[in-house]
């Protein structure tokens, strides 16, 4: 039996997940809040959890370079799924269910991590002020002092059976909204969530490994996420790819794959300042150029980017192609490295991969 | 009289009915008399026997041992005339096979409570059975057997020995011997003999006979 | 040619239809009582992997408070915050008497795999449905047919739960039971990378997997014991089945003889027999699986309770048809039946066609077989002897047994002989000595079914000496050991305060007392801290002790242990136990404690305040008069919120072990008195089976002038003789058998030895009714024999044979 996938039963809804998109997203809101376009942000509020939505992340890729000259990708995420739609204080009871993954990727090994806890006891959570998010001795803290927004800096650990983490993160750019101001559109058929980032980090640390530690530098990019039904019904999965270019620009993009309906992408350009450009369905294309044998599936792991907006043109390749994440529910998720008409690193996320 | 039969009946039924052994038979013997009774095989001279014994009940006719009616005597008497006035040889399964040869001869005396060593001494060397009183049945030849058949049946002194072909299992030359010592014997004690064989020869020897057939008896 | 000859062999059991109904029923009861034993066995052995599977308890560690209590909620998430992957149990009790049931509330998120039932591992259940706000209770539906409490969420049945167990969501059972702190944490067996070990911790005590106790080797002896019997009676049966087929045997002897003359070949005849066994092994198979069903599912219930009530262990009530039992119960029918005819159809083989019927030669055994069986007997004895010596497990404990037991047997018949033949040199009238050298002629045709008499009341008078030591020393022990008339425990130290304060003023005296888990000897045990007193001087259950004993235990000077611990380790007094890393103490006395499966040791309660100063005191021993003990005990519950439950009147206590003592002896009692019965018929169908033969024994006597009557009670006196004589035999191997039982089987068992004690009133009653089973078989073969008709008799005169 599949250890991980024994826990299966852990997707919080009873029937089976394909009728309901990858990993049941597409389930019905339900009496949960659905975006609204034209929000409005307030932090540090905004930065913590809003249990009147279901589904939420605080998702952290770093690309670090140890002092060994070897490159490694690490990843921290904090998931938080409500249960009902009520805040209720409670012991065992409450409605709030965090789950945590963890990644560290070197060039031939991936170690994954998940760890799961109820909101109400403590053993998870985030506050937003002071800002920590948690899961067991899983932390993303805010080392942020004064006037400066939480998420500036940040302390960043987390631990696996046979890695762990210890990273500082200072961010040197202000947060980025996608989508329009922050509500980025997932389909057709309007489905959307609140969506920011801060794409700015620089990041310092050790790495904890079985061969011993290693202490790396490099940067990072922090995803924030909620809604209460992100994707269509009929949407399989996604690829998701965070890309910092040597020049000093950023790209985010994605694109969500339908059983049904073509791919919708969606992307936004960030320059060095911090402005960003919001790119709707098309105008971003991702095509796969190979694929490899991950876990037993066919995964794409060579990737064309263009978005000819801006002129990219962009070939990247995985740092190591096994980077699957082995948690109840499975995806791939790795540093890349891009080269073509724009150079840089960045992450890979592949979902919906059967 | 010692033994007196008159007009004694018996039937058997079986699955095919009744059949009668015995017709109105009629006998009598007096002490020191001697009488043969023969007949062809199933004759009834058996059944006869067996109902002079006290074994078995008449269909009718009346019996007297001793002046004593056995049709009108309980089990417990019969047992008891057996036991005291009676010497019984069969043609085989006389003795008892859990007890020695001395026990089988001393038996029936000690039963009816006239045990005389001096006279069973006598017997068992008249016999020739004195090397052999340690012995079981079973480790005896035939005609040893029925030798201590006969001492039994005379240990007591009774007053009728009832034999039923006591040579009909044996050879000749033992038959021969077994004869004379039962007649030599039977002479000494006084004792009636009625003996049921189905050999002319043998029937010759004693004093009386009788002819049994067709259940009907004749001289 | 076959049918034919089929039809001659088959009327033989036409003719007489009692041999063919004492075959089939010997055979059928043997089988039954085997197999009834087996199915009581292995639905228990089902529900313990059940239990093991389910829970995985076994196989995971724990976390628990030093007394026993809930631990904080803060503790858990302290822990997982240091990154330690232990995950919280919410347990209690629900309902009360038989209804009641064990909520176990797991955490899905955070428990080990190991932990969570099959159900939810294979996905049938999502967390959603067990986390819904009203939650969810899986239970196994024999549990859920027991639960009357109202208001429970919904009930959700899953067969393969143990019983009496209900699985829930930790917040369901929270709610449930009114505790929000988790009962203890399970702990995951690896833990991540660079943690220091959990063990390290001093928050909480560390319990390693095998504190909770390993169900299956606790009950082995129980199921051995049972297992042993049903031996018994399957053995005891043999017996009927094999005098029947040796009698059938010998009766058509002539048929046989005939049937070859004419010119059936050998094999055919012997196939014939064979097949004629298969048939009569099927029917009796048969009959024997439905009958071992019911005396199992009769037995089942009692078993199931003993269980329960003595190691904790969960056995169903409720008896499953597995169709793999009945097929084994049928192929133990078979080869009894095969085993048991073996040495006739040897013999038909080897018979010569022409060979007269010897039907006193088969009766009667040689010289030579005689020496042979002294001989077994004795080595037998001989082994028995040794093993009781030199054997150190549960299996030599029973082999011990066995070799007694079949000893005795052997004995039996060779012993008998030899009494007779005595008796017979003694003998003054004729018929005393022709009675005597009879029976001994008969002794070996008797034999089987004497031995399985001796089997039978000896097992009987064991197993009663057993219980009868166990139910007297028990009792005293109880007094003993709960001098005090109440035991209260609070539930937390403020009520605990509380409790104490009301009870000062109230009663004679207060006990506290304490205790927390610890290894003795690299064993998990028990150390107790015991604040002194009389009642403990005066009463305490001692096996061995030196002079104040108690008062040294009080300086903190000595320590007294229990029998377990000084059996298991080779403790004695004065002897220095190591308490721990730098403690050790001087045992000063060594305790009685039955019933409990762990070592256990004792200290003043002042040093054990002091080497465990974060155990709360919460347990009392309460002094009162012996009737104000219950109005105490709901005084208390009502100046203080103490729950009713938590204060217990000794006399109850007393009550619930005696109980559950008795349930487990019914069971065994239940037992010894069919395998009596299956004995008692087996003697039935010996007499029986030699009635013919008598004849040719008795007819001789007859004729010499004893009526049959007389015949007939002789008959009866020599069978109450040979059950007399069985019964005398019998004592001592019972009183041997019971010996092993206390000092060996217990001890390995359990580590704890009772005296021996000796119930003569009991011997007699089982006297009685050995004499009653003899009357009973011999009853009906004299009454027919005194009615024989003389023609039987005199057809053996004549020569008709």
């Amino acid at each position: 039996m599949n250890v991980k996938s024994a826990l299966t039963f852990l997707m919080m809804f009873a029937a089976p997940a394909w009728s309901q998109g990858f990993a049941g997203l597409g389930e019905d809101a339900e009496g949960f809040a659905i975006p609204q376009p034209e929000p409005s942000f307030s932090f540090p509020q905004d930065h913590g959890a809003h249990p009147d939505y279901r589904i939420e992340w605080w998702y952290l890729t770093a690309n670090l370079t140890g002092d060994d000259g070897a490159e490694y990708g690490v990843q921290w995420t904090l998931f938080r799924s409500a249960l009902r739609p009520d805040t209720a204080p409670a012991v065992w009871d409450g409605a709030q269910i965090f789950m945590g993954h963890a990644g560290l990727t070197t060039a031939d090994t991936h170690f994954s991590a998940e760890r799961f806890g109820r909101g109400s006891t403590g053993q998870a959570g985030v506050s937003a002020q002071p800002f920590a998010a948690w899961i067991d001795d899983w932390q993303m803290t805010s080392t942020a002092t004064g006037a400066q927004d939480a998420l500036s800096a940040l302390d960043l650990r987390a631990r696996g059976d046979a890695f762990s983490y210890d990273l500082a993160l200072s961010a040197t750019g202000p947060l980025v909204f996608h989508g329009q101001a922050g509500y980025s559109v997932k389909s057709a058929d309007g489905q959307a969530s609140y969506y920011y980032s801060q794409p700015f980090y620089e990041v310092e640390g050790v790495l904890s490994l079985p061969q011993g530690g290693v202490s790396v530098s490099g940067s990072a990019w922090l995803d924030r996420e909620w809604s209460s039904q992100p994707l269509s019904p009929d949407q399989t999965g996604w690829d998701w790819v965070s890309l910092q270019f040597d020049s000093g620009d950023r790209l985010m993009g994605f694109a969500l794959r339908s059983e049904t309906g073509p791919v919708f992408t969606s992307a936004t350009w960030i320059d060095p300042e911090g402005i960003s450009t919001s790119y709707p369905d098309g105008a971003l294309t991702l095509s796969p150029l190979e694929t490899s044998q991950v876990a037993g599936r066919e995964v794409p792991t060579r990737w064309r980017i263009e978005l000819p907006a801006r002129g990219l043109i962009i070939e990247t390749t995985a740092l190591n192609p096994n980077s699957w994440m082995e948690t109840s529910f499975e995806y791939w998720e790795g540093p890349i490295r891009a080269t073509g008409s724009h150079t840089g690193r960045g992450y890979l996320e592949m979902t919906g991969y059967d | 009289m010692l033994l007196s039969a008159q007009d004694v009946n018996k039937s058997f039924s079986t699955s095919e009915g009744d059949v009668v052994v015995l017709n109105d038979a009629s006998l009598s013997l007096d002490r020191g008399q001697t009488l043969a009774l023969t007949g062809e095989s199933g004759s009834g001279k058996s059944t006869f026997l067996h109902l002079i014994a006290g074994l078995d009940r008449p269909s009718s006719g009346k019996i007297s041992l001793n002046g004593q009616d056995l049709s009108q005597a309980k089990d417990r008497d019969l047992a008891r005339m057996r036991r005291e006035e009676i010497g019984l040889i069969f043609q085989q399964f006389n003795l008892i096979p859990s007890l020695t040869l001395a026990q089988n001869l001393a038996f029936q005396a000690r039963l009816a409570g006239k045990q005389d060593e001096a006279w069973l001494d006598h017997l068992a060397d008249t016999l020739g059975l004195s090397d052999l009183l340690g012995r079981y049945p079973e480790q005896l030849s035939g005609g040893q057997q029925q030798r201590v058949a006969i001492g039994r049946a005379l240990a007591a002194k009774p007053g009728l020995i009832l034999a039923d072909e006591p040579t009909g299992n044996l050879d000749e030359e033992n038959a021969q011997r077994v004869m004379e010592l039962l007649l030599a014997l039977v002479a000494d004690s006084g004792a009636a003999l009625l003996l049921v064989t189905h050999s002319t020869d043998l029937a010759k020897r004693l004093s009386r006979r009788l002819h049994l057939s067709h259940g009907r008896l004749a001289a | 040619m076959t049918s034919a000859a089929l039809s001659a062999l088959l009327g033989h059991w036409r003719k007489h239809p009692g041999q063919a109904l004492a075959l089939i029923l010997g055979l059928a009861m043997a089988t039954a009582l085997w197999s009834g034993v087996q199915a009581i066995n292995s639905e228990a052995r089902a529900s313990y992997d059940r239990a093991a599977n389910v829970m995985g308890q076994n196989q995971i560690a724990r976390l628990a408070s030093h007394d026993g209590q809930p631990i904080a909620l803060a503790d858990f998430v302290t822990l997982r915050r240091a990154g330690y992957l232990v995950s919280p149990v919410i347990e209690g009790r629900i309902g009360n008497g038989p209804s009641a049931f064990r909520v176990v509330g797991i955490d899905p998120l955070t428990a080990p795999l190991e932990a969570l039932p099959t159900p939810i591992t294979d996905g049938r259940i999502a967390f959603g449905d067990l986390a819904t706000s009203d939650g969810l209770l899986l239970m196994s539906p024999e549990t859920a047919t027991r639960v009357t409490t109202e208001g429970l969420p919904q009930i959700r049945e899953i067969d393969e739960i143990a019983n009496g167990i209900a699985i829930t969501d930790i917040a369901t059972a929270a709610e449930l039971l009114g505790q929000e702190n988790p009962s203890y944490l399970l702990v995951r067996s690896d833990q991540p990378q660079g943690l220091p070990p959990i063990t390290d911790q001093s928050l909480l005590r560390y319990l390693e997997p095998e504190l909770t106790s390993d169900i299956s080797r606790l009950t082995d002896s129980f199921h051995l014991n049972l297992t042993a019997f049903g031996l018994l009676a399957f053995v005891v049966g043999l017996f009927i089945v094999h005098a029947t087929i040796g009698l059938a045997f010998e009766q058509r002897r002539a048929t046989f003889r005939t049937l070859r003359a004419i010119g059936l070949p050998l094999n055919r005849l012997v196939a014939l027999l064979a097949g004629e066994m298969i048939l009569v092994a099927l029917l009796a198979g048969g009959m024997g699986i439905i009958i071992g069903y019911l005396i199992a599912a009769a037995l089942l219930p009692s078993v199931a309770g003993s269980l329960r009530g003595l190691y904790g262990a969960q056995v169903s009530g409720e008896l499953a048809f597995d169709p793999v039992w009945a097929l084994s119960a049928m192929a133990i029918a078979l080869l009894g039946a095969g085993f048991a005819s073996a040495q006739a159809l040897n013999r038909v083989r080897l018979m010569p066609i022409l060979a007269p019927a010897q039907p006193r030669a088969w009766a009667m055994a040689s010289a030579r077989a005689q020496t042979i069986q002294t001989g077994l007997a004795l080595v037998l004895f001989g082994l028995s002897a040794g093993l009781a010596i030199f054997g150190s497990s549960l299996i030599t404990g029973f082999a011990c047994l066995a070799a007694l037991l079949i000893g005795a047997a052997l004995a039996l018949p060779v012993v008998g002989g030899a009494v007779l033949s005595g008796l017979g040199h003694l003998a003054r009238s004729a018929m005393a000595q022709w009675a005597l050298a009879d029976t001994r002629q008969q002794l070996p045709g008797l034999s089987l079914a004497l031995m399985a008499l001796l089997l039978a009341l000896a097992a009987n008078i064991g197993v009663s000496t057993m219980v009868g030591s166990f139910r007297a020393t028990f009792t005293g022990w109880l007094d003993q050991r709960l001098a005090a008339e109440l035991y209260v425990n609070a539930r937390n130290e403020t009520e605990a305060a509380l409790v104490l304060g009301f009870l000062e003023d109230h009663a004679d005296a207060v006990l506290p007392y304490a205790s927390a888990d610890t290894r003795l000897g690299g064993l998990p045990a028990e150390i107790y801290g015991y604040s002194n007193n009389d009642i403990y001087r005066d009463n305490w259950p001692f096996l061995d002790a030196l002079p104040n004993a108690w008062e040294s235990v009080e300086s903190g000077e000595a320590v007294l242990i229990n029998e377990q611990l000084a059996r298991r380790q080779g403790f004695s007094l004065g002897d220095e136990l190591r308490l721990s890393a730098g403690w050790s103490l001087p045992i000063s006395g060594i305790y009685s404690d039955y019933g409990n499966p762990s070592g256990q040791a004792i200290i003043g309660l002042d040093s054990f305040k002091a080497r465990y100063p974060d155990v709360p005191i919460l347990r009392f021993a309460v002094r009162v008069e012996g009737d104000s003990a219950t109005a105490l005990a709901a005084a208390l519950s009502e100046a203080t919120g103490l729950p009713p439950e938590n204060a217990i009147n000794q006399v109850e206590v007393k009550q619930l072990s005696l109980r559950i003592f008795e349930q487990t002896f019914l069971v065994t009692g239940a037992l010894n008195v069919l395998t009596l019965g299956v004995a008692g018929f087996a003697m039935l169908t010996s007499m029986l089976t030699l009635t013919s033969m008598r004849l040719m024994q008795l007819a001789p006597v007859w004729a010499l002038g004893q009526t049959r009557a007389t015949l007939a009670w002789f008959e009866l006196a020599r069978i109450i003789g040979l059950a007399f004589f069985t019964f005398v035999l019998a004592l001592p191997t019972g009183l041997g058998l019971a010996w092993i039982l206390l000092s060996i089987v217990n001890v390995e068992a359990f580590g704890w030895k009772l005296p021996m004690l000796v119930f003569p009133m009991e011997w007699l009653r089982l006297l009685g009714l050995a004499v009653l089973a003899a009357l009973i078989s011999a009853a009906w073969p004299a009454l027919r024999l005194s009615r024989t008709p003389p023609n039987s008799l005199l057809k053996l005169f004549t020569n008709e044979r």
